[in-house]
């Protein structure tokens, strides 16, 4: 516990405190509606998260963790479908799996020396695959999608993962503050520091003997695998999977936008970015639907326009001013 | 199409991933000219690629210049920006469904030999065959093709000589974007168009670049002949739905063993 806490001002400790209890007690007092819309929040979080692994922390940008949702929710909801296992053993297997898929990726690309933009229109080029392939892979149903079983409300089966979106919610909320600590405790560690190496210029880290092949590797193994574990519970909460929707591109895409928004490499960012994000996003539906106005397309708009105005103004993201503004600026450090 | 792909990221040295979305814009342009103007779409052809050419020379002015020195991955962003709002606006303005234009000469075909060829599709490639030979020429001959290739080389050194860099980029950019409508004027005589095409068409563009070599605009013709090839015999020997993973699992093996592309130069 002394190891977590190292180094993180009292300020910071105590934000995050409220807005845990926040997120703890949110449940007595929400709707239905505010309830998917948090899961929601917490699911973006949790899985930009993951991805922020590979891109703020070790620099590498992968367009293509919808491959890893994706597998990691077909996995597990294959094994429950066919043979009733439950989804925690599935996990294992979603794990192993994604974890290699990344591996595989990641030999093929930093053994070949494939980077920057290459290595983004690799992922995606996997992802793509892995789509058209899920299309016609008959065990899991093909293009007409896998179906779980609904089961009702009333109780809460958590070792088959079948209940009430208010233990989803629980669980997600226990899956991002995990992913927190455990990027927290990465970002500290001997580790975390090559990765920010390699993220500032490879060619100096290789000459100060940091091992780019490895610690690339690590990275994007433990991304994959995180963000598997977003995918399985994915599948549990939506019951349904399609290989168009989950493997597509504009998931990968979705996916990072929190990061990006939020602020990459910080360990705030991704969950501001998702709660600004979706949480604005479905403010805007609500108005539009308040409105009487219903175009398909405008949250997509909002999200572009959002992206594009981050971008341009706030190219380090939101979080860094925003923590600044708070006085959790970090100090400087000798 | 990827032509235009080639030359932004050959010269400018950044990606567009707005380029299937930009190609579908030039589609509705198409559209558009053809149900009030009754133009035939290779004749709509000009008027397009002059409005893209506008369109992609004030992006490139307004938005892009200023990041031409920032990180990749904030250009990468920037333009997956433009993708959306551009690919979404298409959905709010002319809807979801396929729309397409009928010419006098959709249902005519051409025997050759033992085939038999759409007119359409000769036409347009023709037509396609025409742009490629203007740009290439436009490249190799003219002073202004000479200093936009002179931007591309060597970005410092253009700037020394005292070329307006900025406005060769947005030249650049437009010139790409020119392609695009061409494109997509001459791909509304084959097929029908609907949003989603836009980034469907973004990922094909850049497996065919990526294929050929980036920034190299043979390169782009022969990607785009090897990627149409692969995709029909994978089509032929499998299932048709399945073709496009031959074109992916292409552009895997190029990427690991010459992530320049087949023509592509070394130090890119």
């Amino acid at each position: 516990m002394g190891r977590v806490l190292e180094g993180v001002p009292r300020r910071g400790l105590a934000l995050a405190a409220a807005v845990l209890a926040l997120l703890l007690v949110f449940p007595f007092f929400a709707s239905g509606y505010l309830l998917a819309v948090a899961f929601l929040i917490l699911y973006f979080a949790y899985v930009g998260q993951a991805w922020n692994i590979m891109m703020g922390f070790a620099g590498q940008l992968s367009l293509g963790h919808s491959l890893y949702v994706g597998l990691g929710a077909y996995a597990a909801a294959a094994l429950y479908v066919h043979f009733g296992l439950s989804p925690w053993l599935g996990l294992g297997a979603s794990l192993l799996l994604c974890a290699a898929a990344g591996a595989v990726i990641g030999i093929l690309a930093f053994r070949f020396g494939v980077a920057g933009v290459y290595f983004a229109i690799l992922t995606i080029a996997f992802a793509e695959f892995a789509r058209i392939g899920f299309d016609h892979f008959n065990w899991v149903r093909g293009s007409s999608g896998l179906f779980l079983p609904v089961a009702s409300y009333a109780k809460n089966d958590l070792w088959n993962l079948r209940g009430s979106p208010t233990m989803f919610y629980y669980l997600m909320l226990a899956l991002t503050v995990g992913a927190f600590i455990v990027c927290h405790l990465l970002l500290r560690s001997r580790m975390g520091y090559y990765w920010l190496a390699i993220r500032e210029s490879p060619e100096a880290a290789q000459a100060l003997g940091v091992n780019l092949f490895r610690y690339k590797m690590i990275a994007v193994v433990i991304s994959a695998a995180m963000t598997a574990v977003g995918g399985v519970v994915y599948a549990f909460y939506y019951n349904n999977l399609f290989p168009e929707q989950i493997f597509h591109i504009s998931r990968s895409i979705e996916l990072i936008l929190g990061p990006i928004i939020g602020g990459i490499g910080t360990l705030a960012g991704p969950i501001v970015g998702a709660f600004l994000l979706t949480g604005l996003a479905e403010g805007l539906r609500e108005l539009m639907l308040r409105l009487g106005i219903e175009l398909p397309g405008v949250k997509q708009v909002f999200y572009g326009l959002c992206l594009l105005a981050v971008v341009m103004f706030l190219p380090d993201g939101v979080w860094p001013p925003l923590a600044r503004a708070l006085g959790l600026e970090r100090k400087a450090r000798d | 199409m990827a032509l235009g792909l080639s030359v932004i990221f050959g010269v400018v040295r950044v990606v567009n991933f707005a380029h299937g979305e930009m190609m579908a814009l030039a589609m509705y342009l198409t559209l558009a000219l053809f149900t009030a103007l009754k133009l035939d779409p290779l004749v709509s052809l000009v008027p397009v690629a002059a409005a893209l050419f506008v369109f992609g020379y004030l992006l490139q002015l307004a938005l892009i210049n200023p990041f031409i020195n920032r990180p990749e991955h904030s250009q990468f962003m920037l333009l997956v920006a433009v993708a959306l709002i551009l690919v979404n606006l298409q959905l709010i303005v002319f809807g979801p469904d396929a729309q397409g234009v009928r010419t006098a000469y959709s249902f005519d075909s051409f025997q050759l030999g033992p085939l038999i060829v759409d007119a359409a599709k000769v036409y347009a490639a023709a037509a396609a065959l025409i742009v490629a030979a203007a740009l290439f020429a436009f490249f190799r001959f003219t002073l202004l093709g000479k200093a936009i290739r002179a931007c591309a080389d060597n970005y410092q050194g253009a700037l020394v000589v005292g070329l307006d860099v900025k406005r060769l980029y947005a030249l650049t950019f437009g010139i790409g974007a020119a392609c695009v409508g061409a494109a997509g004027a001459m791909l509304m005589a084959i097929i029908d168009v609907t949003p989603a095409i836009g980034p469907a068409y973004t990922l094909l563009a850049f497996v065919i670049v990526i294929t050929g070599g980036l920034g190299s605009m043979m390169g782009a013709l022969l990607g785009g002949l090897l990627i149409g090839v692969t995709e029909a015999l994978g089509g032929v020997l499998f299932v048709p739905s399945a073709k496009s993973m031959f074109a992916f699992g292409l552009l895997v093996l190029v990427l690991l063993f010459r992530p320049q592309g087949i023509l592509g130069r070394k130090h890119l």
